[in-house]
Formats: C-alpha cells, sequence, structure tokens
C-alpha cells in the first residue's frame, strides 16, 4: 500500500486486497461472483493448486483477530464505568437499591492458559468474589427478579462491543423488574451465572458472555437465561440465544427475545428444554422467496 | 508417586522407586501421552516419569487380559458387551501370545502384511488396539497404518491403496440453497467430493434434512457424479426421511465409545441396526453397500460425563467397536473441534489424529480425519499442514474439502480444496477411480494424473453459471 493511502481505504478482509505482482501465475475462478450468495471464501482463484497470496494473508488476517479477541483481557473495570454512565441505566436503575454499584467479580481460573484447559474453574467465582457477593447479600438483604451478569467467555471483543448496546435495548422491556448490581465476570464460562445468581439470591438470571469466535465473526455475544440459577445445574435448566452482534442477531431483536424468554420463565418459574421460544411464532415463513437450486433445471 | 500397596494391580519397581496402578484402566490412562483432556478426567500420569513407566508396563501386559477384564462393566455396557460378544477367538489366535509391547514389534514388523493384518482384524479388540498405540511412536502409528487397507462402496471404491478421498463440506449459516449450491459448484471444480457430499445442517429437523437430501441427489443426478450425499442430522431424523421418501444415501450420527456416552446422543446400537436396514431397503449403491457415516472424536465421553474412568483415546477406540458393527462406508474423526481442554495445541492434536486413524485402520475401518482445529486452540494452518501431510502418507482414507478452509456455520477451520489438491500433488493420492474417470470426463482435471486443473469452466457448467451471474458482469 502506498503511504499516501488515506486511512479510511484500508483494505478489509474478504472484500478488497492489495495487488501483487506477477498476477499472472494466479488463475481466477469464473465463478467468482458467486460470492455475492455466500459468505464461503469460493472462488478464491489459485497459484497452481495452492491459494493465491492475497486470499493467504486475508485468512491470516482474520485468524489473528480470532486469537486476539480469546486472549485479549476484558477490561471489566472500563465497561462497569461505562455502563454507570449511561442515561438509559440511570434511569433503568432507579429502583435499584443504594448499592447498585457493578461488581467485578474472577473466576477460579486464574489465567487465559487455566481457563482454557479447566473449564470446571471457570464454572466457580474464587473464593473473593464469592464472598464479595455474600457479604452484598447480607449487608442489603435485598431479593432480586434479575441478576445480569457479563462474562468475558471466549470473546472479550464480543462483551466490550455489544453489551451496552444490548443491554440499552432490553432497558426498555425491563421496566419493573429488581435488578441486582449487573456482575462483570472475568475469566467466566456460562455456568458461572448461576453462583452468582444463588449468591445474591435472584430469581433468574441472564449471562451475556462472548462465544467461541468464527473467523468471519470474532465479535459473537451469546445470551444464558437460567430461572432459579444454582452451582451445578447443566445446560438443560438454560435457553440461549446466540450470535448477538451488528451482523447477526440485532440488538432489539436479541432484546425482544431475551425478554419473551424472560417473562416466560418468570410466569412458568422455569427454564430451559421445558421453555419454548415461540417469539417467532406470529411471523409468517414466505416460502416464495426460498432460493432455487441454480445447479440443476 | 504412588507408593507400593496392595491395592495396585500393577506394580513396577525402577531403581529405588515403585510406581503402583490401580487397574488395567489406571495403567491405560497413565500410559497416555501427555494431552489436556486426561488432566481434566483426573486420570492423567502426574509426571513425565510416570507416564513412562506406566507404558513400560503396559508393554508387559499380555494382550489376553484384555479379554478378561473389561475396561467398562459388562453388565452396564453395550459396547463391552459387543466388543467381547464379538471377539473371534480364531482371528486372535495369531497374536494371542504376545504382550501388548510384543505386540508393537509384531505390528512393525514383516510378518504384519496387509493380508494378515485383514486376517487378525476380529480378534483384536479397540482395548488392544489402544494399548499398542501408546507405546507407537508417530512414525510406528503411520508405517502399520499404511499397511491396513480398507476398502469400501457405495456410488464408487474408496479407500483403495494410493488414493485419498474429500468430502466435500458445503456448510451454510442458515441452510441458504444458493449458498450451498456455490460451494458445491467450487469444490466439485476444484475435484473434491468423492468421499460424500456432507451438509451439517444450521436448522436441524427432518423437514430440513430432506430439503437438503433432495437437493444434493438432484444435482447428483443431473450432473452423474459418481458420488453420495448425507446430511448430518441425528440418526432418528435420518429414518424419518427414509421413511417419508426422502433419497438417502448415508445415514450420519455421532458415535461415542461409552453406552452412557450414546445414551447422551439419543441412540443406541438398535437405532443404528435400523437405520442401516432401512438405508439398505433402499438400494441407492450402485457399486457398494456401504451406507453408514459415523463421526468421532476424543473426549465426546468426558464431555457427556460418561468416561467411567477411562483416558480419552481409549473411550475413542471403542467407539470403533461401534462403527464396524455397521460395514460404513466412512468413519471420521473430528479431531481438533473439541477444543482445547481435550486436545490443547497442534502437537496434541496432530498426535490424536494419527492415534484415530492407526486405530480404526487395525480394527479395519475406512478412516478418515477432519483435520482442524478452533480459534481457542493453540493451533494453526501450519499444524494442519503437518497433519495433512502425516496423514497422506499414512494412507488416510479422506479428509475434508472446505472453501478456504473456513466454516462459516460451525465456526472453525478444516482443510480446503486447494489443501486437497497439494496433498495429491506431493504425494501422488488419486481420487476414487470413478470419480477420477468423472474429473476427466467432465474436463475439470486437465491432467488426472499431474492433478493439473483445467484453466477455462467446464463446458456443462456455464449454464449453471450464467443463470447466476449472466447478468451481473
Amino acid at each position: 500500500m502506498s503511504q499516501d493511502t488515506p486511512k479510511s481505504d484500508i483494505p478489509k478482509p474478504n472484500k478488497s486486497f492489495p495487488t501483487h505482482p506477477h498476477a499472472e501465475a494466479v488463475t481466477e475462478n469464473a465463478w467468482s461472483k458467486l460470492n455475492a450468495f455466500t459468505d464461503a471464501r469460493i472462488g478464491l482463484g489459485r497459484s497452481g493448486i495452492s491459494v493465491p497470496t492475497k486470499h493467504l494473508l486475508a485468512f491470516q488476517l482474520a485468524h489473528a483477530q480470532a486469537i486476539d479477541a480469546v486472549h485479549t483481557q476484558l477490561d471489566s473495570d472500563a465497561l462497569a464505568k461505562a455502563l454507570v454512565e449511561q442515561d438509559w441505566a440511570k434511569d433503568w436503575a432507579k429502583d435499584w437499591t443504594k448499592n447498585c454499584a457493578p461488581l467485578l467479580l474472577h473466576s477460579r481460573a486464574t489465567d487465559r492458559a487455566t481457563y482454557l484447559q479447566r473449564p470446571d474453574y471457570g464454572r466457580r467465582l474464587n473464593d473473593e468474589s464469592a464472598n464479595k457477593l455474600d457479604e452484598h447479600r447480607v449487608s442489603t438483604s435485598q431479593d432480586y427478579d434479575l441478576a445480569i451478569v457479563v462474562v468475558d467467555g471466549l470473546s472479550s471483543l464480543a462483551v466490550e462491543q455489544n453489551t451496552l448496546p444490548f443491554l440499552q435495548a432490553l432497558s426498555s422491556h425491563i421496566n419493573g423488574w429488581s435488578l441486582a448490581p449487573v456482575c462483570f465476570v472475568k475469566q467466566g464460562r456460562v455456568a458461572i451465572g448461576d453462583d452468582v445468581c444463588e449468591r445474591l439470591n435472584a430469581k433468574c438470571v441472564l449471562v451475556l458472555i462472548g462465544e467461541r469466535p468464527g473467523l468471519s465473526s470474532p465479535d459473537s455475544l451469546g445470551l444464558y437465561l437460567t430461572w432459579g440459577g444454582k452451582v451445578g445445574l447443566t445446560d438443560a435448566y438454560r435457553n440461549c440465544i446466540s450470535n448477538v452482534r451488528p451482523a447477526g442477531l440485532v440488538y432489539q431483536e436479541a432484546a425482544r427475545k431475551a425478554f419473551y424468554l424472560l417473562n416466560e420463565a418468570r410466569t412458568l418459574k422455569l427454564s430451559g428444554v421445558k421453555l419454548k421460544d415461540r417469539s417467532d411464532d406470529d411471523l409468517i415463513i414466505d416460502t416464495s422467496k426460498e432460493s432455487k437450486n441454480f445447479l440443476i433445471s | 508417586m504412588s507408593k507400593p500397596n496392595s491395592t495396585f494391580q500393577f506394580k513396577n519397581t525402577v531403581g529405588e522407586r515403585t510406581f503402583g496402578f490401580v487397574d488395567l484402566a489406571d495403567l491405560m490412562a497413565k500410559a497416555t501421552p501427555a494431552r489436556s483432556g486426561d488432566r481434566l478426567a483426573g486420570v492423567a500420569a502426574q509426571s513425565a516419569e510416570e507416564r513412562a513407566i506406566a507404558q513400560m508396563t503396559l508393554a508387559d501386559v499380555p494382550l489376553s487380559l484384555f479379554l478378561e477384564q473389561a475396561l467398562v462393566p459388562y453388565e452396564e455396557d453395550e459396547i463391552t458387551r459387543l466388543i467381547l460378544d464379538d471377539h473371534d477367538k480364531a482371528a486372535f489366535s495369531l497374536i494371542s501370545h504376545l504382550t501388548v509391547g510384543g505386540f508393537r514389534d509384531w505390528l512393525l514388523s514383516d510378518l504384519a502384511t496387509n493380508e494378515v493384518l485383514i486376517q487378525i482384524r476380529p480378534g483384536v479388540t479397540p482395548e488392544m488396539a489402544a494399548a499398542v498405540s501408546k507405546i507407537m511412536r508417530n512414525q510406528d502409528l503411520i508405517l502399520v497404518a499404511k499397511k491396513c487397507h480398507v476398502k469400501t462402496a457405495f456410488r464408487n471404491t474408496i479407500g483403495l491403496p494410493g488414493h485419498l478421498s474429500t468430502r466435500l463440506q458445503p456448510n451454510h449459516p442458515t441452510d441458504d440453497l444458493t449458498g450451498i449450491a456455490a460451494s458445491i459448484l467450487d469444490g466439485l471444480l476444484y475435484a473434491n467430493g468423492d468421499a460424500v457430499i456432507g451438509i451439517n445442517p444450521a436448522t436441524d429437523n427432518v423437514q430440513q434434512a430432506t430439503r437438503l437430501i433432495k437437493m444434493m441427489d438432484e444435482v447428483i443426478q443431473h450432473y452423474e457424479i459418481p458420488t453420495q450425499s448425507c446430511v448430518l442430522t441425528h440418526v432418528t431424523n435420518t429414518i424419518e426421511c427414509i421413511e417419508q421418501g426422502a433419497p438417502v444415501d448415508l445415514v450420519f450420527q455421532s458415535i461415542g465409545g461409552t453406552q452412557a456416552t450414546n445414551d447422551s446422543f439419543g441412540f443406541n446400537l438398535a437405532t443404528l441396526a435400523e437405520a442401516q436396514a432401512a438405508a439398505l431397503s433402499l438400494n441407492r449403491g450402485t457399486v457398494g453397500n456401504n451406507v453408514m457415516y459415523f463421526e468421532t472424536g476424543q473426549g465426546s465421553a468426558l464431555s457427556a460425563n460418561a468416561n467411567h474412568g477411562l483416558d480419552q483415546q481409549t473411550c475413542e477406540a471403542r467407539a470403533y467397536a461401534v462403527a464396524r458393527k455397521f460395514n460404513p462406508l466412512l468413519v471420521n474423526t473430528v479431531v481438533g473441534f473439541i477444543g482445547p481442554e481435550y486436545l490443547y495445541d497442534g502437537k496434541q492434536i496432530t498426535r490424536a489424529g494419527l492415534e484415530d486413524h492407526f486405530c480404526g485402520k487395525l480394527l479395519g475401518l475406512p478412516m478418515g480425519c477432519d483435520v482442524c482445529y478452533t480459534n481457542h486452540a493453540e493451533a494453526d494452518q501450519n499444524d494442519m499442514d503437518n497433519l495433512l501431510t502425516l496423514l497422506g502418507v499414512a494412507g488416510c482414507t479422506f479428509v475434508m474439502g472446505i472453501p478456504g478452509s473456513d466454516d462459516i456455520m460451525l465456526n472453525y477451520q478444516t482443510t480446503s480444496f486447494h489443501d486437497a489438491l497439494y496433498a495429491r500433488r506431493v504425494l501422488g493420492l488419486k481420487p476414487a477411480p470413478e470419480f477420477d474417470l468423472w474429473l476427466a470426463k467432465m474436463e475439470i482435471f486437465k491432467n488426472n494424473e499431474q492433478f493439473t486443473l483445467n484453466h477455462q469452466l467446464p463446458d456443462a457448467f456455464h449454464k449453471s453459471l450464467n443463470r447466476m451471474i449472466g447478468g451481473r458482469s
């Protein structure tokens, strides 16, 4: 890239690339324009029978971004500070107790390498965090309808990008619910929400967690709802909403689905396999737009 | 280090120190080359020395002990019953005098020809295969696997020596037919898809599976491709698809090595028998009758909390007893998909891939490998290049082929269409012979011997392509 290239013209992966010399060594594919119909890496062309340089490097960039999403530490302190400064959060928090400041917690996994190899450590709070919650409970003796637990999981990027916009979208739905202080957990897995839920004596828990990053989606947030979360519950007791991000399930939609499940859970006093997501039952599926198989006919 | 104690079935004194192992399962687990999943299960050796001593101790165990001491109780587990009830004593008689260590020497020796290895297959149990693999180096696993020829067939012939097949894996996050068709076209034009065209559906139900099965059947018929299709949905869904008249070629199921694992997957041996019979009744194979496609992977038993205190590689080998009962066309160990809590890095993934391929082949399975990794494992494309090359040398039956190594539905990386051509070129490995002829006929390959692709778009695909992008250029 030349030095005077404007910053905004930096090529994005998959879309445009710098050209390399010896382009005649690359055989382009006549069908490369089919990439308009899929995000799959089709029609890459070939250098001999190998992947051309520009696509090799684009792949490596995508992999690098995914690795960084896994290994970059979540700055939960900054995220918690940003949350309390939001106008909608001040509104939203008016029913909170005076001890409503977000709580910063940590799992039993001391570092990322341990976290990746010991999922059991990532499901439990460390002693300091457990004590913090126990003290909160003693000092407030408050019961809560809902605990929101924000967990780094496998993508701190997903948590940093999507937490505040999603919570803003959710905030208008849950007026009147008594909310526990929002908890931010580092080196956590989904089930750590149960540990939090039980210690805060909340009726249910909504976990926001960074999902395992894909090459094309390093920023995907997952939502997990458990009614009566307590240590030892399996996934059969949880409801999941996946792929929350601007290019996936958008915030308003995710918030609508999450609130549907929260409300159903509160009505039925359960969650998991017995709680079906029928939030889309009213939608009419238009099969006339069903794509045809262009390879035949 | 463990202290000598009467509760130990096996003891080994080296110098001043005595190491004890509670039972055969404990000895097997501690003799297993290091991996994160066995540490997570709490069954791994506590030190490198304990592991080496366990391997020495295991080497002295007679093969016949595996017939006397079931690692999972016979009464509790239908896979143990399958292994012991189907064991062929006559076939075993050739190796019945051997210890695990002696078995390694015998397998490596010139006594163990392809013909002899076929002869002993029904006498080898998964536990014997797992045990000997634990004391074999990577080159041993490659050398012996290469001697084990396993041929299967449906619309083409898979597993001939000097051949490597590929599963074309055109997954799409919303199962969009145009997106899937685009990936199928890409794969076929890169000479992939002779093992199977196999889709992991994003929406897993009977209706969706039927839609995808029909779509692939139309493509295979239209272009007269000597290959087979499969939708990787639950076995009970496929049975329903067949009942509703869907054109099912292969029945898929993920399988594990303990009954409790398969319970958690929602099937048992009777379910598989029912599915196999249903698929056979359609009689859709043209050159053979192998109608099952199984996937496995180390760690699935622990993940289902159903490992009975066994190490993950022994559980994996026991899954092959399930597979061989149903004469599959393809068995695929999805080695790096499960994540770093089971196989931490490229080194562990590579070792596991070679172990699985060896054990599968020794037991007579058409063993392929999904050479793959997730973004939270300590692995990258270079690790995959290495394992692909090693498996190609070992005579692996098939690998995956996917556009640009990136599965946009399952969010992991596996081998690409380009990677398969690399393996063909450096190792001289041909596709299934019927498919190879088709590639020549369709002018996809310009030169089948050199694995050279045509520069021009083959005529047969012009019309389809113009329909999609004719107006767009």
